[in-house]
């Protein structure tokens, strides 16, 4: 395969208007779009893709504790790209169901991270879907946390940026499939070009209908234009509880002063470039600074024990 | 693995799990696949989305196999004789057998002797004193030889058993079923299971519906099913219910045991299990000092005219290529190829009973390899009382074990341990080339992933050490009886730690006269001309090459037997017994997933499990590997030692009694000294059934090294229902401590919806859950000791293969 057949020409890059590089693009032939899909009717909840993440991308193991059930970690963390959330919950008429859903970057098609990102070249878009970090040009204002319409990015205290699942781009590149997709014991986390997983998972969806899943349905919510990592629900009706939005967006601007906040926090590990192309998203887009991620996590921690 | 010899011919799983994706309805029972088995379930999932298949889990817990079954019910631990005995009552009720099948490929026809009854809960011959039962009434009524002058044309037919083809002998086994399981009512099945009666009736109408040759059912089970002390009968029972709705032999169904480690399944297959040589050999008996009074188990006599025969008729010639393997050019005709040398135990000489030898201060050294005593228990003070009086133990390990280290552990003062324990760093089975058989007998040739790191050795280097310096210091020093030790064939190019490759090799087998490797074990021979280390594995590594190498993906079928990807025993089999797949003129029950089909002139599809020519018409029986040429719902003789046909008892520590019979108790189980005291007689202290098991993230106790695996699962848990812990005053991640009679455990109380309290006739039962892996060694240098859950269970094993009672005990729970 060639670097056109891979669909990684970048699309658009943030704070970059006409972003596209298109050096190496041969309009010719349509970019190829590709998605992961997980199919959450053959998810075992194993953690292998958790692990194979760590692993691939090399990321640094964490002390964790049981906190609520299985789960591993209570939430992501920069160290921790993709997490199998659990949730147990009783059914209407008294059955049990064991929600289990891998957490990890959508790579939405119109990405909050990036519409957000005040950093030029911080967060880029490929012309496959592909939503990557660049960390040598983030400048750690965390917008790309409160864009996010699912909770994704994760800010190191230590490295002072921002980091999520790149869907394996050094994999994808080379022509092979994401860690994830490799170390699925099941299937259930599949990878193709977009066209193909839209007709597995419409096709499926059918299936888990005819099973008895009236409600299944495939998740690709329109309101961010569409995955690059897709979910078959079986349980539609009850989509929050598998930790999934209805009716997810890009969020919409807020106030000023909130800037000049995050402008504070970031201090000097930004660069002015950063802090100035900061100061104009806002100006555009009016986002607002987030709780820093690791308070959270460290709130969460704290309820659980240690020993 | 024996029960499935004893009904089947073979210990095995008869199917394989690509096979699953040609299931129409799972049975998952005692197993937890999807956490346990991910790769191969994902074949079940397949059939599921591809041909409608459904998934039925009955289980104590409600797991991540029951998060992605259609439907889940709970069951008490350690009752599943009585839930497969309801079954097969609701079975027989309702005519929901497959008819033809069952006189066609079980012993249901066959009648039994006079003197065989049952009463009270034991069957005839049971002797109280000695817990054993004298099994002479549990055989068929025979043949008696023609009188003289009638009949002496036909077929010699004296010794053969009767059979009543129509089934309604009183005596056939069929009626004795009937009979037998007419207590087995649902309304018993919930009071001794806690599965409501309706519930129990629904799961038994859709499984039952298996019962039509379009139709196949599959039962699945791992350790929930064996680890109990009527582990074995629990699997004898689903598989009578197997034959009686034809489900064996065929392209989805059978009788599928998920093994444990990676390697499990060679693990028995090369016999490390006390009462078997490789190829499931007998191990001689004290009087069988000669080969010819080394017998040919009973049970492979030929029963009946239609019996191949096929293991008893070739015993002598695997034993004595195994004895050619083992001691080369000095095995000879002359000195009986050796056999003299194969050690004839005078008792049963089964794990735990290694330990209490060495307790009564009878066994005075121990290896450990690739096992550690103290984790796996059971009732691990015990077994560190047990190590503390050896004068030495080996531990061969990739890392410190419980073992290793339980001189100094907690609890255990060092100066009282006089034991010397020697830890012998080994490479990891990463580090190096090898096969893996995995549970469907497929046998996959690997090769090393990484270099060995450290100073470490492999266990054949170690082992042949042992063997060369032994060997050296008899030469040098002589000492009684040393010619075992110095006749042992060593034909390795590097003695001192011997290629798997050529290991591998010798396995497979060689003609001695010609020097090639054997294709077949329809080649050996009885004269000392061949010699095989396992039989079962002929084909394995032939003139050809490594078979176990192969990476084949072609599947002309369709139906997942992938002849040419690695090689199952026996003779790349893919399903045992496949003739049973097809009726008496050789058509397959279900043309749409024949296993093999007869053309006219051979046996196509799989490789037959049958004389690849022997037409329909000649009437042979299925099942090859039993004297009867059929499968046996009846197990006669010794083949099972607590009863031909398997009947519910209670646990050794149950809360209720035994509602089914007085005998509340498996009669046969061994005491060993002084457990008896160890165990809670009723549930007034210890109120709880506890149950044990594995989680996905975890692999036994070696990931407990492996960082990443830590963190996706770190603390030892104890899973509690709601209703118990809101009783005991236990919240969600409360440190817990759970104790039975014999010891305490300490963890993170983890309270569910996924554990449910069962109703029992008018009492409420609460079960618990503990997991296995952790231990003072490991969780990445966190563990302690009182993580390990053998320390709570019962120092007692199975009625007639000792395997242990991990899965179904009696604790209290109280907030730490």
């Amino acid at each position: 395969m060639t670097t056109t057949d891979l669909g990684l020409t970048i699309r658009r890059q943030s704070a970059t208007p006409a972003s596209g590089t298109n050096i190496r693009r041969d309009h010719s032939t349509p970019a190829l779009e590709i998605s992961k899909l997980v199919d959450i009717d053959l998810c075992i909840g194993c953690k292998a893709c958790e692990v194979a993440c760590k692993e691939w991308n090399d990321l640094q193991v964490e002390e964790t504790h049981l906190f609520s059930g299985y789960q591993s970690h209570p939430d992501l963390t920069p160290h921790t790209w993709d997490l199998m959330r659990f949730n147990e919950v009783e059914l209407a008429g008294g059955a049990l169901a064991w929600l289990i859903r891998k957490d990890s970057c959508l790579h939405c098609e119109e990405p909050g991270c990036l519409l957000a990102c005040p950093a030029p070249g911080a967060v880029i878009q490929y012309e496959n879907g592909i939503v990557d970090f660049n960390q040598d040009a983030c400048i750690g204002c965390q917008y790309c946390v409160s864009g996010c319409p699912f909770d994704i990015p994760r800010f190191d205290t230590v490295t002072k940026k921002v980091y999520k699942c790149t869907l394996c781009i050094d994999r994808v590149s080379t022509g092979l499939e994401p860690a994830c997709v490799k170390a699925c014991p099941t299937g259930a986390i599949r990878f193709g070009t977009k066209e193909d997983m839209l007709a597995y998972g419409n096709e499926k969806v059918e299936k888990l209908k005819a099973r008895g899943f009236t409600e299944a349905m495939l998740y690709d919510p329109v309101g961010v234009g569409g995955l690059h990592m897709m979910y078959v629900v079986p349980r539609g009706e009850i989509l929050e509880q598998y930790g999934l939005p209805v009716d997810p967006t890009v969020t919409a601007p807020t106030s000023f002063p909130s800037l000049i906040g995050a402008l504070r926090k970031v201090g000097a590990t930004a660069s002015w470039a950063g802090l100035l192309a900061a100061a104009v998203y806002f100006l555009k887009t009016g986002k607002r600074y987030p709780p820093p991620e690791e308070e959270a996590v460290a709130a969460a921690y704290e309820k659980a024990p240690h020993g | 693995m024996v029960s499935l010899a004893a009904t089947f011919g073979r210990g095995a799983m008869t199917n394989h799990w690509v096979d699953f994706k040609n299931s129409d309805l799972f049975l998952v029972i005692g197993a937890n696949p999807a956490e346990n088995h991910p790769c191969g379930w994902k074949w079940a999932f397949h059939a599921r989305d591809h041909r409608g298949a459904r998934i039925i889990h009955v289980d104590p817990r409600f797991t991540r196999t029951s998060a992605t079954a259609d439907k889940w019910v709970a069951i008490r631990a350690g009752t599943d004789v009585a839930f497969f005995g309801g079954m097969i009552r609701h079975i027989l009720e309702n005519q929901l057998y497959h008819d033809e099948y069952v006189k066609l490929h079980t012993n249901a026809s066959f009648v039994v002797s006079e003197g065989f009854s049952f009463q009270d809960g034991l069957f005839s011959g049971y002797d109280e004193a000695a817990r054993e039962y004298d099994t002479s009434t549990w055989e068929y009524e025979r043949m008696a030889a023609p009188a003289p002058g009638e009949g002496e044309d036909a077929a010699p037919s004296e010794g053969f058993a009767v059979r009543d083809l129509s089934l309604q002998h009183p005596r056939s086994v069929f009626q004795l079923l009937k009979q037998h399981y007419a207590r087995y009512t649902p309304e018993v099945v919930e009071e001794v299971t806690g599965i409501p009666a309706d519930e129990f009736v629904a799961i038994a109408d859709e499984f039952g519906s298996t019962g039509v040759p379009e139709k196949v059912g599959n039962i699945v089970y791992a350790v929930g099913l064996t680890h109990h002390t009527q582990g074995s009968q629990m699997i004898r029972a689903a598989a009578i219910v197997q034959l009686l709705l034809g489900n064996m032999g065929r392209p989805g169904g059978g009788m599928n045991a998920e093994r444990g480690h990676a390697n499990i399944q060679g693990n028995t297959d090369n016999a490390q299990s006390w009462e078997i040589l490789p190829g499931y050999l007998q191990i001689p008996r004290p009087g069988m000092e000669t080969l010819d009074q080394y017998e040919t188990p009973a049970s492979l006599t030929q029963m009946d005219a239609g019996s191949i025969n096929f293991f008893g008729s070739n015993y002598r010639k695997f034993m004595i290529s195994l004895l050619k393997a083992w001691y080369g050019e000095s095995a000879q005709a002359a000195n009986e190829f050796h056999y003299s040398y194969i050690p004839k135990p005078d008792k049963n000489w089964s794990w735990m009973t290694f330990y209490a030898e060495a307790l009564a201060g009878r066994l005075h050294g121990l290896f450990n390899s690739g096992m550690s005593s103290v984790n796996i228990g059971p009732d691990s003070n015990r077994v560190v009382q047990a190590l503390s009086r050896l004068k030495w133990l080996v531990v061969m390990d990739p890392f410190p074990t419980a073992s290793s280290e339980f001189w100094h552990g907690e609890g255990v003062d060092p100066a009282s341990v006089d034991t010397e324990v020697f830890f012998l760093p080994t490479t990891h089975w990463i580090e190096k080339a090898g096969a893996f058989v995995n549970s469907g007998r497929w046998t996959q040739w690997k090769h090393a992933a990484l270099p060995a790191e450290g100073d470490v050795k492999d266990d054949a280097y170690i082992l042949s050490q042992l063997l060369l310096r032994l060997q050296a210091l008899y030469q040098k020093e002589g000492g009684a009886f040393p010619d075992p030790i110095l006749d042992l064939h060593w034909p390795y190019s590097n003695p001192n730690n011997p290629p798997l490759e050529e290991v591998s090799r010798e396995i497979n087998g060689r003609d001695l006269t010609t020097g090639a490797q054997l294709a077949t074990f329809n080649d050996a021979k009885d004269d000392g001309t061949t010699a095989i280390g396992n039989w079962i594995y002929t084909g394995s590594w032939t003139e050809e090459g490594n078979m176990m190498d192969r990476r084949g993906t072609d599947d002309p079928t369709g139906l997942g037997f992938f002849h040419n990807w690695a090689w199952s025993w026996p003779a790349n089999r893919r399903v045992l017994y496949n003739r049973a797949s097809a009726d008496a003129d050789g058509r397959p029950w279900d043309a749409t997933r024949p296993g093999i089909v007869w053309n006219g002139q051979t046996w196509k599809g799989d490789v037959p499990d049958f004389t690849p020519d022997s037409p329909p018409s000649e009437g042979k029986g299925a099942f090859i590997m039993t004297g009867e040429g059929v499968a046996r719902i009846f197990a006669p003789g010794s083949l099972m030692m607590d009863g031909p046909i398997p009947e519910h008892y209670e646990p050794v520590e149950s809360p209720v009694e035994n509602v089914l019979s007085p005998t509340r108790r498996v009669p046969t189980t061994i005491l060993y000294e002084g457990v008896a005291a160890s165990f809670a007689e009723d549930d007034s202290e210890f109120p709880y059934v506890a149950t044990t098991y594995r989680v996905t993230e975890h692999e036994h106790f070696v990931t407990q090294y492996v960082p990443y695996l830590v963190e996706a699962m770190p603390d030892f848990f104890i899973e509690l229902p709601r209703e118990l812990a809101n009783e005991k005053g236990i919240s969600d991640l409360d440190q817990v401590r759970v104790s039975s009679k014999r010891g305490h455990v300490q963890g993170v109380a983890l309270v569910t919806k996924r554990m449910r309290p069962l109703r029992l006739g008018n009492k409420v039962v609460y079960q618990v859950g503990i997991p296995v892996h952790w231990h003072p060694t490991g969780g990445h240098g966190k563990g302690n000791t009182a993580q390990m859950v053998n320390l709570l269970t019962p120092y007692v094993g199975d009625g007639t293969t000792v395997t242990p009672e991990f899965k179904a005990f009696l604790v209290n729970v109280e907030r730490a």
